[in-house]
């Protein structure tokens, strides 16, 4: 009876103004690689410096006929056989049969039948040279398996997620609401607009992106209750660590002055490295079982699975409590007799310490670079894991590329003898930071770098939590875009370049000598557009035409329209083709028309490449995602 | 020719044959009449004990239900009924997650008497930790008495007899002084799995084949 009145309302306040009326609340989604978590705050509840989110317990299934809340959703997806499980043991409170397992359930029988497991699609979505179209996961899955593609995946953890909402809020579709989706500051166009594609497909047409360390940001502010003006000061450049569980993400928040207001800005952002906590407790597992392997036990894939997960609980006692110095581990046998088969052995924190702190964040001069090997070989259909495992290489790598960073910046000055960018402030995100020994080793080793510059030392940002902040912040980021507390200006987080021969016309299949023409500069806002309309390339009607397609996260001050001849290794990365297919209607096939690129960022924050004819002010869509591989 | 009249002054002077069969007939008739008479007599009769009897039968079951009746209402604790079938379910669904968690049921379920200390200690330490995963993530436990153990503590009148057990020398009236023995412990919070259709709960743990 209650919701006649209220849908009545919305429906009145939808005929007057967009859809986006009637919203109450403001909903954050954390798509991870290896948890999704979804956060969400009463817009209509909030009073000026009171926003208290709450995390969602999702519903999922854990086991074959069982449903249990948990406040993370896993990201992964399991193919099963259709002899595996019995009938109506897969339902869930809103589907009787749902299309895919996705969750605990899909984590559990995938540790123990591989083949058939979908783990880190995310990463996938951001890897050049694969179609996310294209179904190829789970990649090592003999023929049979029935595959999906990696945008597939995506779209699943997303409507898993939409049906939980919608089960638990039957009178505020999610559709109605303001979602925010958060996604790595490193991924590239093609990506974020394939998770807009996929939020689109499960009808969240009006989700808007927020990169992850950003929101990590924001979820520090609004967790201070108003008090971050007092920890943070103009000047300031805030570092933001990101490790989760299969990735690396970096980023620079610069604090200056406006009008006596504290602004903030996102001056950088790293490369998309993938490193995390897995490949932490696989190392860890690896170690053991060499020790195993000493005493002649032969371990088999099964067991260093089991392995890898008691190391990944010994790692946490460890570093949890100073006292202990050693942990046993247990892996028990798989039949019923769990006596007389137990494989025993044990982590001690010396093993600990070598591997994971001197491993992944070895003590290095700032001057110090990732190693990278040449790949080996034909480069399987895998994905481009980190070659370096030290993070902190990668960080003294991130630090002295993003040195001109804050060039622009007035209230930032960085000493003349610096050799990389001084951070002053660091925040944390990611569950592997939240042991203290690990987060100690990170400060020391970028306080060293510092002190050896004379600068001083950088402190710590307090309070986030760091496994749920990135939710938090995107739905905190929800109550921002409606004018509330601070807001952080990003803007592309990289300036994008198309190759071109020569002036005209521009064809496929390019010799390897190319100019880079800009077609937005770095920093664009949400919401603007540029165009470039000078240079007229000429389309052949009817035919792909395929431009190479360049980016660079230090090249600040290109303008559209600078065309560069030359670049040092590293300055412009490459990323996959983008292909116009210019309509025939109206046309002759074959005829070559003028056209001009036009460049665009959205209010949902993708970017946004257009072909525009100026004859007849036609405009045609340029594609990202063409990453056949032809 | 041989007419019959009808003449009502005659009188008939002899008794002929066809007197004869009429004071016959007439004997006949009024004999059945009163044997049919006599038949209906007694069938009312009989009727009437019959009908006598049938009221007086439904009245005493009428009493007899009222007595069950009353002894439904004097004895309303019968209810396990449907608790103790919510109880199996439940039970079970914990035995499974303590046996996928921590194999206790392979554990309890082992000889152990062929097996020295030390092969036990080493499954032990794999049934504990999984019990104390599968507890802390189900069940919330708090300690009833948040006393240490070994102090005096001292229970008011009326305290909850249900949640604080004395023992030993139980003498007098409240408030009672004694000793903490065992803080004791309550859920204060249960987040079983909920359990789709087609799950048959009394498999605690599936039969394991690889292929």
């Amino acid at each position: 009876m209650s919701d006649l009145p209220e849908q009545a309302q919305q429906e009145t306040a939808e005929a007057v103004e967009p859809p986006q009326a009637g919203t109450r609340f403001s909903v954050g989604i954390d798509l991870g690689t290896t948890h999704c978590v979804l956060s969400y705050a009463d817009l209509d509840r909030i009073d000026d410096e009171e926003f208290s989110p709450q995390v969602m317990a999702i519903p999922q299934l854990t086991s074959p006929g069982s449903v249990e809340e948990k406040l993370q959703l896993p990201s992964f997806l399991y193919q099963a056989h259709q002899a595996e499980l019995a009938a109506d043991s897969t339902s869930l409170p809103w589907a009787a049969k749902p299309n895919y397992l996705v969750g605990e359930i899909a984590r559990n029988l995938g540790s123990k039948t591989p083949i058939r497991l979908v783990s880190s699609a995310k990463s996938w979505l951001c890897h050049t040279g694969v179609d996310c179209k294209a179904a190829i996961l789970p990649a090592e899955a003999p023929d049979e398996v029935e595959r999906v593609s990696p945008f597939q995946a995506t779209t699943a953890y997303l409507q898993h997620l939409r049906d939980a909402w919608q089960s638990q809020h039957p009178n505020a579709p999610l559709e109605r609401q303001d979602v925010v989706i958060t996604v790595p500051a490193s991924f590239d166009p093609a990506a974020r607009e394939l998770t807009v594609e996929a939020a689109r497909a499960v009808g969240l047409g009006q989700a808007i992106l927020l990169e992850e360390p950003q929101a990590a940001l924001y979820s520090w502010i609004e967790k201070s209750r108003g008090d971050w003006r007092k920890h943070a000061e103009v000047g300031d450049i805030i570092l933001v660590v990101d490790i989760g569980g299969g990735t690396t993400d970096l980023s620079l928040i610069a604090v200056t002055e406006k009008d006596g207001n504290l602004e903030l800005t996102r001056v950088a952002v790293g490369d998309h490295i993938l490193l995390g906590g897995d490949n932490m407790d696989l190392a860890l597992a690896y170690t053991v079982k060499a020790k195993l392997e000493k005493d002649g036990k032969r371990l088999e894939a099964w067991q260093l699975q089991a392995l890898t997960h008691s190391c990944r609980d010994a790692k946490e006692k460890l570093f949890n409590h100073s006292e202990l110095d050693n942990i046993p581990l247990v892996v028990a046998s798989r039949g019923s007799s769990l006596i007389g088969g137990t494989l025993r052995s044990e982590l001690t924190r010396e093993e600990v310490n070598r591997v994971l702190v001197e491993g992944f964040l070895p003590k290095v001069a700032v001057s110090d670079r990732p190693v990278s090997r040449p790949r080996t070989g034909l480069r399987s259909a895998g994905l481009p894991y980190a070659q370096d495992a030290g993070i902190t290489r990668h960080l003294a790598a991130f630090l002295a590329k993003q040195q001109g960073a804050t060039d622009e910046l007035k209230d930032i000055n960085l000493p003349e003898h610096a050799s990389f960018l001084h951070p002053t402030a660091v925040l944390f995100n990611g569950g592997v930071l939240k042991a203290g020994t690990l987060a100690d080793r990170l400060m020391d080793v970028l306080n060293s770098w510092l002190r050896a510059e004379q600068a001083p030392e950088a402190r710590l940002l307090t309070g986030a939590d760091l496994d749920l902040a990135v939710a938090r912040g995107a739905a905190y980021y929800g109550y921002v875009r409606k004018g509330k507390g601070v807001r952080i200006k990003g803007g592309t987080a990289a300036s994008y370049y198309v190759g071109i021969e020569s002036a005209m016309p521009a064809v496929p299949g390019l010799a390897p000598e190319i100019q880079a023409l800009c077609i937005a500069p770095f920093g664009m806002e949400e919401g603007t557009q540029q165009e470039l309309p000078d240079d007229e390339f000429g389309l052949v009607i009817g035919e792909p035409v395929r431009f190479r397609f360049f980016a660079s996260n230090t090249r600040r001050e290109d303008k559209v329209g600078t065309r560069l001849d030359y670049w040092t290794n590293g300055e412009l990365e490459e990323l996959d083709e983008i292909e116009i297919t210019l309509p025939e209607e109206g046309r002759r096939p074959g005829e070559v028309v003028p056209v001009h690129l036009c460049a665009a960022v959205t209010e949902v924050g993708t970017l946004e490449l257009q072909a525009v004819s100026q004859k007849d002010q036609g405009r045609w869509k340029i594609e990202f995602d063409v990453r056949a591989g032809d | 020719m041989n007419t019959f009249a009808i003449d009502l002054s005659l009188k008939p002077t002899t008794f002929d044959l066809w007197h004869v069969c009429l004071a016959g007939t007439v004997v006949l008739l009024s004999l059945i009449l009163i044997l049919l008479l006599l038949v209906m007599l007694i069938g009312r009769a009989r009727c009437k004990k019959k009908s006598a009897m049938q009221p007086a039968e439904p009245a005493v079951k009428i009493v007899e239900k009222i007595v069950e009746v009353e002894k439904l209402v004097q004895a309303p604790v019968p209810e396990p009924v449907v608790l103790k079938e919510a109880t199996s379910d439940a039970a079970l669904q914990l035995l499974g997650l303590l046996q996928k968690e921590a194999r206790f049921i392979d554990f309890i379920k082992e000889d152990i008497a062929v097996f020295s200390d030390a092969d036990i200690g080493v499954a032990a330490r794999v049934v504990h930790e999984g019990c104390n995963k599968a507890i802390n993530e189900h069940f919330t436990l708090a300690a009833v008495r948040s006393e240490q153990e070994g102090s005096k503590i001292t229970l008011p009148e009326g305290f909850d007899a249900a949640t604080v057990r004395l023992t030993g020398n139980i003498v007098g009236t409240a408030p009672f002084s004694g000793t903490l023995v065992h803080k004791g412990w309550q859920v204060t919070n249960i987040r079983l799995p909920k359990l789709t259709s087609g799950h048959n709960a009394a498999i605690v743990a599936p039969a394991e084949v690889e292929l």
